[in-house]
């Protein structure tokens, strides 16, 4: 039966216009994993950088065809937290835009301006099967889209409580996509991201009272300077601590209009910012959560969703003493949204491991692929528009040769927008460049052969 | 394996005698030592001579109650490129004495363990570990891991920084890893000495010693010495900083070297004051210590191995070895082990051109010893599924490489890189029965260790809890004894 719907998208709440491809293709004969359900033997149809229909079926005639039969069809996967596109050495400062360390810039500081459409981070995790990012300012606390290995790094100052932002707001999130070309930028500002727990209450003076008070000041005025613009321009209001351009980043998060992503890892410290959430009128987002198992059901009632990386189960410190691999599997039983996190910027594609083995570890294979796709953009409020393949969503399309959370399993096919991306980065490159152990042919040193 | 001095009692001698097993039969049999003419040295104060207690942290080891068995059903990949299905492994006094198929004789009185619709591999082994080093939780105090007071550390042993309370020892066991080397930190051209032990729980790290495996050194190239050192406006600050003092280090070693040797043989004058730095180091020169030399890109590899030449000693293996695919031909002749992730990559400039081919492509090289190892507390928990990365890239790249190839690259190959071939790594006859059944075939996310065996005793057990141990820092931490969906309280 034919269940071709044209249903063109409206792609007006996209900041950036993607380069369509005009063509119609449908990817056939899949296991299709919408996002939110399944589909045997599926059909994708595609074009103009969108997805036209999901069915059943044959192809449209005159559609071009991808042979999908054995294989498995997904959205394309949205990690969150990676800092793709804004660091591309960890160790290499300069190389970094991920954090920022002026007084003056905290909660203004906006990772948007920094990304680097022709970063090589993006083609390794586009093999990973991501297609969507969110890039979250990076701070002390972890999760903020550093997972450095500096490897036996403890001299390397990255540890525990190893600061890198002097504000208590690592500054404004976006959302990117990774296909090639020269704008990745989908939606700048989605999120406001803040460590609390030991990295907060370092930053505040050391402890999480002084911490939780200094929130509070600071909210009060942020309302106080969104009320009196006009009387701050004349100095006539008194002196404020942050500098105006934080203040101006914090009036939605202050409004609840933006999101705010809290990095808290000891369930102690997630009930205090739940109740704080609660008491301030802030849309919050947790990340991290370690601990969260302890405190599900009031997450849940909280409607509070959660990015975490599963595997996180050793207590790196105090505040994770807690942790289980069965974190993602009981926040999920309990109602909350959940994000699945990848390993930071370059192993950002292990995502879809984390969340085999989130899966191994109690959570339903549908929750975690959800967790890859459809739950990243419903948090950051772009459900509809990518991580799902339904009529009207980007046309980012994944084509595997198995199960997507298998490490056996590799993608075959990607569409991003409708563009099919090719399948290469530089470490292939050097992949091919040595594959016969790095003898010469001819004579003349590989660097000759191009 | 080990190589002994003709001109003294060696440290490869010395940590032979104190060997449990590996070295009992040599030393039974070898009695060239006797036959050495030599005058007998004569006896120096305790401590000051160290042939006279070669083994002053004497492995107290001894495995967990056990009983003989035979695990029947499994597929089974023996770690010598063999596949078995439907086979049978015999384990007797906690050593392998039977692999084969469905037929091969259970003796009477083993009990039979039904492995059917699983698969059975040797017992993991992380040659690359900071364990008890740089525990969990790692925090002020915790922090043993790198003795970075100076570029040459030899002198320093990492089983006197081990805190055996480490939970990670525990989730790794999880993971199936029976064994495991406990490395320094790369903050120094020497770090010091490197330990293997058994994981198995104790209160004190002579108790996970494993008996008669060979020490380490490890050593450093690449950006980590010269940035530490240098950042304090000392030596080295450059690569070529690093090759000076690695060069200075085995000289002055040989003179050590050389004057106990002189002193042994004339007796006469004051014997050298003993030196642990150089003591390592000359351990290195006569063979009983091995190299594990932490080296990211080739063309530092290149320059170690002529070190080696140098001074006439061997590298065992490169450890995070991000380029050995550039140097794949020449590490397998020279025997030399690349220790690599597979995913790892982009964290600094020298681990830029990671692939993650790295182990396939090492391992195309006939007589290569490729293994996949960790450095990490978490990675360490799914080794098996890194090396499935691992085989998945190679297979992308169009190499025919089969699972129970792959396999070898943390078990048999991971022996050999610690020069305990001879012991573990592998299900043969003979060897220590280190053995994991896991739910379902190990290069899927979805397996998970049943049972882990450590010399045929079971040491963990996913399905009874008494098998699930928990180190004295997790008892009645936060979440102690609260069941999180549906695992028993406790267990990570």
């Amino acid at each position: 039966m034919r269940r071709l719907i044209s249903l063109l998208a409206t792609a007006a709440t996209l900041v950036a216009a993607p380069a369509l491809s005009q063509e119609l293709t449908a990817i056939t004969g899949g296991r299709v994993l919408t996002g939110t359900s399944v589909i045997e033997n599926g059909t994708v149809v595609i074009q103009n950088g969108r997805v036209v229909s999901v069915g059943i079926g044959a192809a449209p005639s005159g559609a071009r065809v991808i042979d999908a039969r054995g294989r498995v069809v997904t959205p394309g996967l949205v990690v969150v937290d990676a800092g793709l596109g804004a660091s591309e050495i960890s160790s290499v400062n300069g190389s970094d835009d991920l954090s920022n360390s002026a007084n003056s810039i905290s909660a203004s500081f906006d990772v948007s301006y920094g990304l680097d459409p022709w970063s090589f981070t993006l083609p390794v995790a586009r093999l990973g099967g991501i297609t969507r990012a969110v890039v979250i300012p990076s701070h002390g606390g972890g999760g903020g889209g550093h997972s450095h290995h500096v490897d036996d790094s403890d001299f390397a100052g990255v540890g525990e409580g190893g600061l890198q932002s002097p504000g208590l707001f690592a500054g404004q999130a976006s959302v990117i996509h990774l296909a090639s070309g020269t704008d990745i930028l989908v939606r700048p500002r989605v999120a406001m991201a803040a460590p609390f727990g030991e990295a907060g209450a370092g930053i505040a003076g050391g402890a999480r009272g002084a911490q939780f008070v200094q929130f509070k000041e600071t909210l009060a005025e942020v309302r106080l300077y969104a009320r009196n613009r006009a009387a701050y321009d004349r100095a006539g209001i008194r002196d404020l601590s942050l500098s105006r351009a934080d203040l101006e980043a914090l009036i939605p998060v202050a409004n609840g209009d933006m999101p705010l992503i809290v990095t808290v890892r000891r369930a102690a410290d997630i009930l205090q910012v739940l109740r704080l959430a609660d008491e301030e009128g802030i849309d919050l987002i947790l990340d991290g959560a370690d601990e969260g198992w302890l405190v599900a059901s009031q997450i849940a009632a909280a409607g509070v969703p959660v990015l975490l990386n599963p595997i996180d189960n050793l207590p790196g410190n105090l505040e994770t003493r807690a942790a289980r691999m069965e974190n993602a599997a009981a926040l999920n039983a309990a109602g909350v949204v959940i994000a699945i996190k990848g390993n930071g910027v370059h192993r950002a594609r292990e995502a879809r491991f984390n969340a085999g083995n989130a899966v191994s570890h109690g959570l339903p294979f549908e929750a975690a692929i959800a967790a890859l796709t459809v739950n990243p953009a419903r948090i950051f409020g772009m459900g509809g528009q990518f991580g799902e393949l339904r009529p009207g969503a980007a046309a980012d399309v994944v084509v595997w040769d198995g199960d997507p959370l298998e490490p056996l399993s590799s993608v075959t096919a990607q569409f991003i927008n409708g563009q099919q991306q090719d399948l290469t980065s530089r470490q292939i490159l050097l992949r091919d460049r040595y594959r016969n152990g790095g003898r010469p042919a001819g004579g003349m040193p590989l660097a000759y052969g191009n | 394996m080990m190589r002994r001095s003709l001109r003294g009692p060696s440290l490869a001698v010395v940590v032979c005698a104190a060997a449990l097993s590996a070295c009992t039969t040599t030393s039974g049999s070898g009695s060239d030592e006797a036959e050495t003419p030599r005058r007998e040295a004569r006896a120096l104060p305790a401590g000051l001579d160290y042939a006279a207690n070669p083994d002053p942290f004497p492995s107290t080891y001894a495995p967990l109650p056990r009983d003989n068995m035979a695990i029947v059903g499994a597929t089974i990949l023996t770690g010598t490129d063999q596949r078995i299905e439907n086979g049978v492994v015999v384990i007797t006094d906690g050593r392998i004495t039977a692999v084969g198929g469905a037929n091969t004789p259970v003796p009477g009185g083993h009990r039979v363990v039904d492995a059917r619709g699983r698969f059975v591999t040797p017992g993991i082994i992380d040659v690359h570990s900071h364990l008890g080093v740089y525990p969990s939780p790692g925090v002020t105090g915790m922090s043993d891991g790198n003795e970075a007071t100076s570029p040459n550390t030899a002198q320093v042993w990492a089983e006197h920084s081990i805190w055996p309370q480490d939970p990670g020892f525990n989730t790794a066991r999880a993971g199936g890893v029976t064994t495991l080397q406990i490395l320094p930190g790369s903050a120094n051209l020497f770090g010091g000495r490197s330990v293997t032990v058994r994981n198995v729980p104790s209160v004190t790290m002579q108790g996970m010693k494993f008996p008669g495996a060979p020490y380490g050194v490890k050593m450093a190239c690449g950006e980590n010495p010269s940035r530490v050192y240098g950042g304090r406006n000392q030596s080295p600050a450059t690569g070529m900083g690093n090759v000076a003092g690695y060069r200075a280090a085995f000289i002055a070693a040989q003179d050590y070297r050389d004057k106990w040797d002189r002193w042994r043989e004339t007796g006469e004058g004051s014997p050298p004051t003993r030196n642990l730095q150089n003591e390592t180091l000359a351990g290195v020169l006569d063979g009983s210590i091995m190299v594990q030399n932490h080296c990211y890109r080739a063309d530092e590899m290149a320059v170690m191995m002529d070190i080696a030449d140098e001074f006439g000693f061997r590298i065992t293996a490169f450890h995070h070895a991000i380029e050995a695919y550039k140097l794949a031909p020449q590490l397998a002749e020279a025997g030399i082990c690349a220790d690599m992730w597979t995913g790892w990559w982009g964290f600094k400039m020298e681990a830029l051109d990671a692939v993650e081919e790295n182990a396939a492509l090492v391992d195309a090289q006939p007589g290569s010893c490729a293994v996949i190892h960790s450095d990490d507390a978490q990675l360490t928990q799914r080794l098996n599924q890194e090396v499935a990365a691992a085989l998945a890239a190679g297979r992308r790249a169009g190499m025919n490489i089969t699972e129970e190839r792959a396999i070898s690259w943390i078990t048999s190959n991971a022996a050999r890189s610690l020069g305990i071939a001879d012991e573990t790594g592998s299900l043969e006859p003979g060897k220590r029965a280190d053995v994991v059944i896991w739910s379902a075939n190990p290069f899927s996310v979805y397996a998970r260790a049943d049972q882990v065996y450590i010399d045929g005793a079971l040491t963990f057990d996913r399905a009874d809890p008494r098998y699930q141990p928990l180190s004295d820092f997790e008892l009645g931490q936060p979440g102690y004894g609260i069941a999180a969906a549906n695992i028993a309280p406790g267990a990570r």
